[in-house]
């Protein structure tokens, strides 16, 4: 395994384009949580905001990013052929997934733990200024808040656990256009869906099994009694998702020429 | 040129020939372009037949919703004290004073909230009416909480006059005159000195109409945000109460007392006893009345582009088809062998993405037609009222539709073009056209920051499928949210049209200046 982990890390790391990848979760995340940030405001008389999401509501976009990562981990191999070579050196295919997996969460937890402590950051600086005090009744933004440090936390791991979903549909089908429609339909398009249907039942079972819905239930800090799912439950409802993508696209590589 | 011009348009259909059979013939592209229509038409089916309204009593059948001459669902419910007209004639009426009732949350739970005040669009007046149904013609000379005095027919039509509001010691006089087809309606501060507002010729008015004075005061709008992202809206009771005097009507009219209607007032579950009831009191020359409800187009509801949930989704697999189609002949080399084939670069590329924009466009057609025609007679079935529109609004919504997902797809294939890398251009297209639209419907960002993502990205597009336009003279919540676009439907694909345009102009100087 340890010849698995050192060859998938080589290559990872070589993968042209790479830093600029990291480079854009680590910068882009905290970029799109200042803009929001920038854009909301809190009156004298209270506001209803629920401040530690919206100061992380770059994940949203940092997502996107660490998708195209996962996604190009894999499909890179498949368009040069370079997948060949791998199997022939390394036959067992599920435990070159596998190394393949827990190199891209280590690169993953590393750029989202910065981007996150970033975007923190940002929320910290900016919103105070847009009327976000203890007197307008907001707490001032600090980890060391228990809710907003489970947040900060889930965060990261909803970052890598969208890393692994988007590996597991990168295998499954072996595309990159493929991969990024469907990881990309999955977490934004399935997201909105709930919010077009009228019907309250169906309402809230769609926004219990959307991937991205659900993961982000993990930055919810007030009215958590209101949401369909409570923190932790949400981020299992993604890991399960990605649970699923690995099992479908490891079966499919085993049973599949390659 | 003239002389190269038949041989070289020959060649472009040559082209266009080779493109069409390259798409035809790659089984994934042609199975992706079936699948993201299936997947519209699926969603909007499913969605439309799980989405039931009933407005309980006896029937559990919902009120039809009253309709305008002009075929817009209109919101017709005010207290109308009325004489019958026939012929030419008018009223002139002072309006001299105006107050009213707003009932706001509650700040303990249970106890009525109720301040005084008039909301700006509380209305006292004079009218003329096609009889007294809800959603016939009429024309209006009147007061407002707070936009001044007004002339409003139709519903949808508004002309301003002077602003100010009435008080004891500033008065309004108000008249309405019909001659034929025509109304005029004038204002003045003394009696005396008179000013036109506007002329109206409300559609299709008999020769004898009902005429009289008028109160309606819309409800107070107070929007929330909802859990799951989007938002509550509350329209909370209001009431308005005017004075009326010196009132006097010219022409052939039904003498005696006049008549009294609470128009479209609604009833208890009892069924008889009205819930909110206007009123009327005289004393001397004076009348006193008392009016709920609005004399205005409806924007709330169900809408026929409510059936395209499933819109995103299907552009998503239109977006990797429409990559692809270039992308492809990178990884595979065929490039070289088109260009060899074709090579004025431009052209081949130009013919591309015709043919891409052209087979999305069917699919686009096809699928907005089924799910909009469909879906709409399925929503209604289910005995959800849907805004009706006119047969020329629901085309440009289908064709709109359509011509959004080719547009979509020609922007996707310039991204291809120009990057070379599915992955990258998959990412970049998705990134420019369907988020901004997710976080401007979804997200927790403000209205107006929301609203500027749909006007300078891609996303604008989306606005060609909004059916029920903003009117200036009704309170409502017009953010993206609630389906309102900033920009009107085909300045929205406009602005989508230029980004495709520079995109594929981009990927034509890349494509001539670049070894393939």
């Amino acid at each position: 395994m340890k010849r698995h982990l050192s060859a998938e890390w080589t290559k990872l790391r070589t993968l042209p384009g790479i830093g600029w990848l990291l480079l854009a979760v680590v910068t882009l995340t905290p970029a799109a949580s200042a803009a929001a940030a920038a854009v909301v405001s809190c009156p004298p008389a209270g506001c209803a905001y629920d401040v530690p999401k919206l100061a992380l509501m770059g994940v949203q976009v940092g997502q996107a990013i660490v998708a195209v990562l996962a996604v190009l981990v894999i499909t890179g191999e498949y368009g040069t052929g370079l997948v060949r070579t791998t199997f022939t050196a390394m036959p067992r295919r599920v435990a070159v997934l596998t190394a393949k997996a827990a190199v891209l969460t280590g690169v993953t937890l590393f750029a989202a733990t910065g981007a996150v402590l970033a975007s923190v950051l940002a929320g910290r600086l900016i919103l105070p200024g847009n009327g976000f005090v203890p007197e307008h009744g907001q707490p001032l933004l600090s980890l060391a808040d228990g809710p907003t440090f489970r947040a900060a936390a889930g965060s990261v791991l909803y970052l890598a656990l969208i890393a692994l979903l988007s590996l597991g549909v990168a295998v499954a089908v072996r595309d990159a256009a493929i991969a990024m429609g469907i990881v990309f339909g999955l977490l934004y398009v399935l997201s909105a869906v709930p919010l077009m249907v009228s019907d309250p039942g169906w309402q809230k079972l769609l926004w219990q099994i959307s991937p991205m819905n659900a993961g982000l239930a993990v930055q919810a800090t007030t009215r958590l009694s209101d949401l369909p799912l409570s923190p932790w439950a949400g981020l299992a409802v993604l890991a399960a998702w990605a649970a699923a993508a690995l099992l479908c696209g490891g079966l499919l590589l085993r049973a599949r020429d390659a | 040129m003239s002389a190269g011009t038949a041989p070289s348009r020959g060649g472009f259909r040559r082209l266009l020939r080779a493109e069409w059979t390259k798409f035809r013939t790659v089984r994934g592209w042609v199975l992706g372009l079936a699948i993201a229509p299936l997947v519209i038409v699926t969603l909007g089916l499913v969605a439309a037949s799980g989405s039931h309204t009933s407005c309980g009593g006896p029937t559990d059948v919902c009120p039809a919703t009253p309709v305008g001459p002009g075929g817009e669902a209109v919101d017709d419910r005010f207290y109308f004290v009325h004489r019958s007209l026939t012929g030419d004639g008018g009223i002139t009426a002072r309006v001299s004073s105006m107050t009213g009732h707003i009932r706001k949350p509650d700040v303990t739970q249970g106890a009525r909230n109720v301040v005084d005040g008039v909301v700006p669009w509380a209305k006292a007046g004079v009218m003329v009416k096609d009889g007294t149904r809800q959603g016939s013609a009429y024309a209006a000379t009147m007061v407002t909480g707070g936009h001044g005095v007004r002339m409003q027919y139709d519903f949808t039509q508004d002309i301003a006059g002077r602003p100010g509001g009435v008080s004891n010691g500033s008065p309004r006089w108000l008249r309405l005159t019909r001659a034929g087809d025509e109304l005029t309606g004038y204002e003045s501060a003394d009696g005396r000195h008179w000013t036109v507002v506007g002329t109206a010729r409300p559609a299709g008015l008999p020769d004898t109409v009902q005429v009289g004075f008028f109160v309606a005061s819309p409800g107070d709008l107070t929007v929330q945000q909802a859990d799951f992202g989007g938002s509550i809206q509350q329209s909370r009771f209001t009431e308005a109460i005017a004075d009326f005097d010196q009132v006097a009507v010219e022409g052939e009219t039904s003498g005696g007392a006049w008549e009294r209607d609470d128009i479209g007032v609604t009833m208890e579950p009892d069924g008889s006893t009205p819930h909110h009831p206007g009123g009327f009191a005289q004393s001397g020359d004076t009348y006193t009345v008392t009016g709920v409800g609005d004399i205005a187009p409806l924007g709330d509801g169900q809408r026929i582009e409510s059936t395209l949930s499933g819109l995103p989704a299907g552009l998503v697999g239109v977006i990797v088809v429409a990559v692809m189609f270039v992308t492809a002949e990178y990884r595979r080399g065929l490039i070289r062998t088109s260009l060899l084939a074709g090579p004025r670069r431009g052209r081949v590329l130009a013919a591309k993405a015709t043919v891409i924009g052209t087979v999305t466009f069917v699919a686009g057609s096809a699928a907005a037609g089924i799910t909009v025609v469909v879906g709409t007679r399925i929503l209604r079935s289910n005995g959800n009222p849907v805004l009706p529109v006119n047969t020329f609004t629901e085309l440009r919504v289908i064709a709109g539709v359509a011509a959004l997902a080719a547009v979509s797809a020609v922007l996707a294939f310039a991204l291809g073009a120009l990057f070379r890398n599915s992955a990258a251009a998959v990412t970049a297209a998705v990134a420019v056209i369907i988020v901004p639209h997710v976080l401007a419907t979804t997200s927790v960002l403000p209205v107006g920051a929301a609203q500027w993502l749909l006007r300078l990205t891609p996303a604008a597009g989306f606005a060609v499928q909004q059916s029920i336009p903003e009117y200036p003279h009704v309170i409502s919540y017009y953010a993206p949210s609630a389906g309102y676009y900033p920009l009107a439907p085909w300045a929205g694909l406009s602005v989508l049209c230029a980004y495709a345009a520079l995109a594929l102009g981009l990927a034509v100087v890349r494509i001539r200046r670049r070894d393939a």
